[in-house]
């Protein structure tokens, strides 16, 4: 049995989009952080985490993700969040994450915010 | 460094019903330990989120657990209660998650925040203790040379 967290990436012009899918610990985090670092290094100025098919996001899977947050605006780059259950979301809220990346309810929402800033 | 502390005396298990686990230090066991927050959750009804919120705690203080506290056995002992009051009859969940490592005091670590995260020290986190105690109704710990014991209650 592994819960460990499958990534999917879509590529939308300079707009990266990732979808998780299981549970951000350790090894779903540095997933994740691999896969933006090479969306960045490609070009791409903004990432939408789609977290829809994630229920649990532990501390050390959030403070990679704050890393990921600290790389997206060393180049002045947008890193927002959909999708997120309400104990994710008010976990995000309680760490501070939510004070420098932007959440949205929906994935065209996310999109179009990105899409405007990018 | 023997010490005890309590956060929220006062929690009891009078009349509750138990189920008790021992998960190994191994990945990932914190998340086959949130299967029994989950039966037990939707067994008293409790609703969706604040399962989620019961989980997440769970997870945190066995992850504390696994990276801090050198347990001498290599394992973890869980204990899960569903209750009620005996004043206002609301029932909860408890965990209790119980380790044999060295202890530790609570009251020295410092509150996260995030302009810390962003110097990059990634072992200096803390947040554990911070998420438990803010998705929880009531939190109390205990912890000496003993070993540390976390108890955690949710109501419905």
């Amino acid at each position: 049995m592994s819960e460990a967290c499958k990534i999917s990436v879509e590529r939308r012009g300079e707009v990266a989009l990732l979808h998780t899918d299981g549970y951000i610990n350790n090894q779903g985090g540095e997933e994740i952080a691999r896969e933006a670092y090479s969306q960045l290094d490609s070009g791409a100025r903004a990432i939408v985490l789609n977290l829809e098919k994630t229920r649990i996001v532990n501390s050390i899977g959030i403070s990679i993700l704050i890393e990921v947050l600290e790389k997206v605006m060393d180049k002045k780059g947008v890193l927002a969040f959909c999708h997120l259950t309400p104990t994710i979301d008010k976990t995000f809220r309680i760490m501070g994450l939510a004070q420098y990346a932007q959440i949205f309810s929906t994935q065209e929402q996310a999109l179009q915010a990105v899409a405007a800033k990018a | 460094m023997a010490q005890r502390n309590s956060v929220s005396p006062g929690l009891t298990a009078a009349g509750s019903r138990e189920i008790s686990l021992t998960i190994p230090v191994a990945p990932e066991m914190e998340i086959v330990a949130t299967a029994q927050v989950a039966a037990l959750g939707e067994y008293i009804g409790m609703g969706r989120d604040k399962i989620d919120e019961v989980k997440l705690a769970l997870v945190e203080a066995c992850i504390n657990a696994f990276e801090h506290s050198g347990t001498r056995d290599e394992r973890l002992h869980l204990t899960f209660r569903i209750g009620k009051d005996d004043d206002e009859g609301r029932q909860w969940l408890e965990v209790e998650v119980f380790d044999q490592g060295r202890g530790f005091d609570h009251s020295r670590i410092e509150t996260p925040s995030i302009e810390k995260s962003f110097t990059g020290d990634r072992k200096k986190r803390g947040w554990g203790l911070q998420i438990i105690k803010s998705l929880m109704d009531g939190v109390s710990i205990s912890s000496g040379d003993w070993g540390t014991r976390i108890l955690m209650r949710k109501y419905k």
